[in-house]
């Protein structure tokens, strides 16, 4: 019984630390531009699809993955670049039709590249599951979950610490004062989308050996990404963490003892259900709207 | 006999006192206006009188019926219309357009009978789109009759506020800083139109900066400071006021 | 009929083209692509109200769709009802759930909203996937003929007059509403909410009443849709299906009802165009969008209008 549930508890937490990572993109980059990126899940695939292609063109594993995350992070730059920047202070309509049209050009590229087909990345440090009091989980569990919080206090101190960390947070306070202290906004906004990418494929690859990836993992990660940092209140590093880590539980919970057809659906209901009784999300992210 | 009527009125935002213990009258057919240092709480006034805030302490009496922190929509259906500080047009309509959304009370807004263009809808929508051509013009803006919101200049935009606000039929008219951002010549084009809209007995209520405006067209003024009443009088009364001018420097 | 010569010549044109385009057709498939076509210009000429005219979002549309066409496919096929009552029963079930749902949803702004309606869209997708038993899961259902007083709807010729006459219908209907005190008060509720809320306009109203006449629109267009093809899948209530809706009215013009048909036009257009290229498909869709919407915001007819009055 305890052992059933602390494996639900840990496969849950594997999953939420990557829902957390995802949901903490669409954090920086809504923070820095107040745009939703919908792109963002294939950011995700893009991890993971190109370290297996690397890796299949004979590449080392830490050199695949080193070299997809900076390509990422290219692609995701490019995407600030050249499809957001030009529409200026479109609508938000807009906005977002943009994005879902990059998402559906990067997701029919991929599918160009590598065909519909399911790929297997091999996991980092052997397949042989570890039996925690009772638990079963394989080893790239634990490099999830610890790839995940050296992320996380990654960030912390980039925030925090960091001149550029400094003036993003800056920028997402107040456009304006911040261009006005010198602080280059749109060097911000590119490095927001650039940093964004770079942790949504981080995400994909470390989930990649335990769930298969394909050119169209993107969506319902990226979404379910979303999911989370809009439990935990658009806008905020920490929230989209707690609800990443909620969600990912929340999720496999309902997979183990309720009905795992509907296990997709919980990341919706939670936020369909947050969106209407506390839109501001557990830690009161930032409103959308501009009166 | 007062048509609008704030007994007691205070508003608290955390810990602050922005509107306290205000209490005053504006006369039917009357142009009544409310000036103060900035921060003196004209705003917030206005939006309380509006229904964007309810009151912390007091009431607001419309000829005797209380509407406080009533929903903006229901306060158009009991005769108060009101134009904003920083403009708010439909920019995806026409100028005339902007002017008939004013009259939508007095029109057939059933969905079905417009669903299937009865002829009674029409007949209304040929009404309402003469009544707000004469609106128009009633403001000095025939020369944009065919044009959109979104080529207009700003002072143009503010008389189509006004024209928007009279499409109502309203029996209190409240102005919110119709003069801001207004070069002297545009300003003595909204004080004649003030005083055009007065003559046909309307009652109006102004927030405003420019004294020279407030000095010469009002009956009535009221001037606040830190959310409290400082004066009440004619212009002549206020403009020899020692603690206005006191407070008001510059005038 | 009505004073506004674009409205009524649109409408006759649209009429006209309906009525002319199949002696242009040399075979079935020509008219299945019409249909087609013709049931995407429906959904998105109600869906134009809600997005371009109101400014709300709508990122889970498909799933009204879905829920006229398995209502009719579920009550005609397990249950025997009479194919128009199905459609009926689909269009007030359908009715009933985008008030309920919208009065919560539609008190959201910009991408909340944007987010709840997807949110929504999902899980009705996911719902029309699992209920198997119900709904035949993935691999979708079979839906018997349409029967209309004992006389069989069959055929593509037959659908195409149908179809065609749907759409005259929905877009005569579309256009009254617009040129109406509703329809001011949906470009209100667009242009500056409180403007019109200060000219006496119940907004919250206004947005649901549109949030459920679309959907109806939607609803029983699926339920037609379903009788046609025979067959449905959950796939027609999905995300993609969603934004493909989205697209279509963001594409030929928000705010424009024609533009809207026009959105649909092209985009059920090019699939077919590039047959052979299909692996292409999702990429070249994406491109579009994503060019349309920096280049041309406010869609093709409209921007194609305003260049033609600047020109003059």
């Amino acid at each position: 019984m305890f052992s059933e549930f602390l494996q639900f508890m840990l496969t849950g937490v594997t999953l939420g630390t990557t829902y957390a990572l995802v949901g903490l993109g669409f954090s920086i980059i809504f923070n820095a531009s107040n745009v939703i990126n919908f792109a963002q899940g294939e950011f995700i695939m893009l991890g993971g699809m190109t370290t297996v292609f690397l890796v299949g063109a004979g590449l080392p594993l830490p050199l695949a993955i080193v070299l997809a995350v900076i390509a990422t992070g290219l692609v995701g730059m490019a995407l600030e670049k050249f499809a957001v920047e030009p529409a200026g202070n479109a609508e938000v309509v807009t906005l977002i039709i943009i994005t879902i049209g990059a998402s559906l050009f990067l997701r029919g590229l991929a599918q160009i590249l590598w065909g519909k087909g399911f790929f297997a990345l091999e996991a980092f440090s052997g397949e042989d599951p570890i039996n925690i009091l009772g638990a079963i989980i394989v080893p790239q569990s634990l490099w999830v979950i610890g790839v995940s919080v050296v992320i996380m206090a990654v960030l912390w101190y980039f925030f925090s610490r960091t001149m550029l960390g400094r003036a993003i947070l800056a920028t997402s306070h107040n456009k304006v004062a911040a261009q006005l202290v010198g602080i280059n906004t749109r060097f911000v906004l590119l490095m927001s989308f650039g940093l964004s990418a770079m942790l949504g494929a981080i995400a994909g690859i470390i989930i990649a050996p335990i769930s298969l990836t394909s050119y169209d993992v993107g969506i319902l990660l990226g979404l379910k990404g979303f999911a989370a940092a809009v439990l935990g209140g658009l806008g905020s590093g920490v929230g989209a963490i707690i609800g990443g880590l909620i969600l990912g539980i929340a999720e496999t919970m309902t997979a183990g003892y309720l009905s795992s057809d509907y296990k997709d659906a919980v990341p919706f209901i939670i936020m369909l259900l947050i969106l209407f009784f506390l839109p501001r999300g557990l830690l009161g992210g930032r409103g959308t709207e501009r009166v | 006999m007062s048509l609008l009527r704030i007994e007691g009125l205070s508003k608290v935002f955390g810990g602050i006192h922005a509107i306290k213990d205000l209490s005053f009258g504006i006369r039917e057919g009357t142009i009544h206006s409310v000036i103060g240092p900035n921060g003196a709480g004209k705003t917030t006034l206005f939006n309380l009188i509006t229904g964007v805030y309810t009151p912390t302490v007091g009431r607001i009496l419309l000829e005797e019926r209380d509407i406080s922190g009533i929903a903006p929509f229901r306060l158009a259906r009991l005769g108060v219309s009101r134009t904003f500080q920083n403009l708010q047009i439909c920019q995806n309509m026409t100028a005339l357009e902007n002017v008939m959304m004013g009259r939508h009370l007095h029109l057939d807004s059933r969905f079905l009978p417009a669903m299937l263009r009865l002829p009674g809808i029409v007949r209304g929508d040929r009404a309402c789109r003469d009544k707000a051509a004469e609106l128009m013009a009633f403001v000095g803006l025939e020369s944009y009759l065919d044009a959109d919101a979104d080529s207009m200049p700003y002072g143009a935009l503010k008389r189509l506020e006004i024209a928007r606000a009279l499409a109502a039929e309203p029996r209190l008219l409240l102005l919110d800083e119709p003069a801001a951002g207004l070069n002297p010549r545009e300003t003595a084009q909204i004080d004649q139109l003030i005083q055009k809209v007065a003559s046909t007995g309307m009652t109006i209520m102004l927030v405003e900066h420019d004294m020279k405006l407030v000095m010469g067209i009002s009956d009535h003024i009221l001037v606040l400071d830190y959310g409290k009443k400082l004066a009440e009088g004619t212009a002549d009364e206020i403009r020899n006021n020692p603690d206005v001018i006191a407070a008001y420097l510059g005038g | 009929m009505g004073l506004t010569t674009p409205r009524t010549g649109g409408l006759l044109a649209l009429a006209l083209v309906i009525a002319l385009l199949p002696l242009a057709f040399q075979n079935n498939y020509h008219y299945d692509v019409a249909i087609h076509i013709i049931i995407n210009a429906a959904v998105v000429v109600g869906l134009n109200l809600l997005i371009g005219y109101a400014g709300q979002i709508s990122l889970g549309h498909a799933a009204f769709f879905g829920l006229g066409a398995y209502t009719s496919a579920i009550l005609t096929a397990n249950h025997g009802w009479p194919p128009l009552a199905a459609l009926g029963a689909g269009a007030a079930g359908v009715g009933l759930l985008a008030f309920l749902i919208g009065q919560p949803i539609l008190r959201l702004k910009g991408h909340y909203l944007a987010m709840a309606t997807l949110g929504f869209g999902i899980i009705i997708s996911i719902v029309l996937n699992t209920e198997s038993a119900l709904t035949g899961g993935p691999d979708g259902m079979v839906v018997p003929a349409f029967t209309l007083l004992g006389w069989n709807l069959y055929g593509e010729k037959t659908w195409y007059w149908v179809f065609g006459g749907l759409l005259v219908l929905v877009t005569w209907l579309a256009l009254n509403i617009i040129d109406s005190p509703v329809g001011r008060a949906l470009r209100g509720v667009h242009g500056s909410e409180v403007a019109a809320q200060v000219s006496g306009m119940n907004t919250s109203h206004y947005k649901v009443l549109i949030f459920v006449v679309s959907a109806v629109i939607a609803s029983i267009a699926g339920s037609l849709a379903a009788h046609y093809a025979g067959f449905i899948t959950p796939g027609e209530s999905g995300f993609f299906r969603s934004i493909e809706l989205v697209t279509m009215v963001v594409l030929g013009g928000m705010a424009s009802t024609f533009g809207a048909i026009l959105g649909a036009l092209i985009l059920t257009l090019l699939p077919q165009l590039l047959a052979g290229f299909e692996d292409y498909e999702m990429m070249v869709f994406g491109a579009i969008l994503m060019v349309t919407m920096i280049f041309m915001p406010k869609g093709l007819l409209p921007t194609l209008l305003r260049l033609r009055r600047a020109r003059s």
